[in-house]
């Protein structure tokens, strides 16, 4: 059974189509590389996924909940999928603690001492408890990229979206939120991610999706799309000629 | 002919700027509840509250104070209402402070990022916990100076009350005028004690805004 079921969605801003048909279906436990040259509506996809974005036609489903255009529906469907944003987005008036225990409170209505609890652990996970009662302004790009994945997964998602995690990160910053991603991979999340990290694609995701022109254009694990790319379009994608 | 001192001039100028503080607070505080509302339509999701909400700011910011005072003084005693100074003076100040707050305000709600809308509903909350756990408390630091320096404003506003008879500071000054015959000194006392509320305001204002910029300065 697909845990993510995305079914023929098409996406316009006025005039301009740009996801023109998009069909892909998640397993549980999958890393999902999508990758594809800027403006190919890779991003647009993800955010399609957990309604930041309306979709004119077609159905998105995560592990049953649909993506409908009212709040009970997306409500529903965003406690199931978490995202990470390119630029981090924590809440500048909150601590690091703060930002992780928010949404646990507000949304799920978690006891604060459990809230607590919970957001060190996640914390933690990311390497970062000791930073529980700073301010986001006082980290580092990396660790405010940790500390938006741990806040995501407080929220216990089963699945989580990644949208260029790391281009907004110093190089040496970059490979501190992979390994992150890394190990969230290794005990069994389910993640899509849009990144320009292909050499992580290549080591990290079961499958990689190259998206080209608002459609999906090739697909297949990483050592078939990045060693034998089958389209002209891929193929220059990759620098290969 | 009575000899008055500067004293007895000063002290019946006092006594009037009361009123002056009195209607400005209430005008202030009562804006701001009117004023919250409005900003709360302002950015509703629904079109049409948002166009209400835009057609009584474009009306109040549109008109002079003035004219709203007499319509709030002589409108309504076209139908049969006997409408006290205080209170057309009272109601006219509040609908016009609410619709410049309320204006300021949108544009505070507005400063916040974009991203933060988006991780929040991202995590779940519905638009009223996104509004008041994490937009709201970004949007009142920047909102705090503009707010301060809009109370001048009020303040100032309250002068005009004087053409529908309400006894403040400025009508205050007329009388004492009419019974002194020295309008230099009078209205020089009363613009010093409208300098004396109004300075600190302003200044803080700015203070302020120096002070909430540095908290904000990696936003």
């Amino acid at each position: 059974m697909s845990l993510i079921e995305i079914t023929e969605v098409r996406k316009s801003y006025g005039e301009n189509e740009v996801l023109k048909g998009i069909d892909l279906d998640v397993a549980p436990g999958e890393v999902i590389a999508i990758i594809g040259k800027s403006g190919s509506g890779k991003s647009t996809l993800l955010r399609c996924i957990n309604g930041l974005e309306t979709i004119n036609k077609g159905s998105i489903s995560v592990a049953g909940a649909q993506l409908l255009d009212d709040e009970v529906h997306l409500k529903a469907l965003r406690l199931k999928v978490g995202m990470i944003f390119q630029q981090f987005n924590l809440f500048p008036h909150l601590t690091v603690g703060g930002n992780v225990m928010l949404s646990q409170m507000v949304v799920k209505k978690t006891p604060k001492p459990e809230a607590e609890t919970i957001a060190r652990k996640m914390l933690e996970r990311v390497g970062l408890a000791h930073k529980f009662d700073a301010y986001p302004d006082e980290l580092s790009g990396g660790q405010q990229q940790r500390v938006a994945i741990a806040r995501a997964l407080a929220m216990q998602p089963i699945a989580l979206l990644c949208d260029e995690i790391t281009s907004a990160l110093d190089p040496e910053l970059v490979a501190e939120v992979l390994a992150v991603v890394r190990e969230l991979a290794a005990e069994g999340m389910t993640l899509l991610m849009v990144t320009h990290e292909m050499k992580f694609a290549r080591d990290v995701c079961s499958r990689v999706v190259f998206m080209h022109q608002g459609r999906v254009h090739e697909v297949g694990p990483p050592e078939e799309v990045f060693a034998r790319p089958q389209t002209p379009e891929l193929k220059q994608f990759l620098g290969l000629h | 002919m009575i000899e008055f001192t500067i004293w007895d001039i000063l002290r019946n100028l006092l006594l009037a700027t009361r009123w002056t503080i009195v209607l400005s607070f209430v005008s202030f505080l009562g804006g701001g509840i009117v004023g919250l509302g409005l900003l709360f339509l302002r950015i509703s999701k629904r079109k049409s509250l948002r166009s209400l909400a835009r057609y009584y700011i474009e009306l109040f910011q549109g008109t002079p104070l003035l004219m709203q005072l007499f319509i709030a003084f002589f409108g309504l005693g076209l139908f049969g209402v006997d409408v006290p100074a205080w209170l057309a003076a009272g109601l006219a100040l509040i609908l016009w402070t609410a619709a410049f707050l309320g204006e300021i305000w949108r544009g505070c709600v507005e400063a916040v990022a974009k991203g933060q809308w988006e991780a929040s509903a991202s995590l779940g909350m519905g638009w009223l916990q996104q509004m008041r756990y994490v937009i709201l408390p970004q949007a009142m630091k920047v909102a705090v100076p503009p707010t301060v320096g809009f109370s001048v404003q009020v303040i100032k506003g309250t002068a005009l009350t004087s053409i529908i008879g309400f006894v403040e500071l400025s009508k205050a000054g007329t009388v004492v005028t009419n019974a002194t015959f020295q309008p230099f000194t009078v209205y020089g006392l009363v613009a010093l004690i409208y300098f004396a509320l109004c300075w600190p305001l302003s200044k803080s204002s700015q203070i302020l805004e120096r002070k909430l910029n540095v908290a904000h300065r990696n936003h």
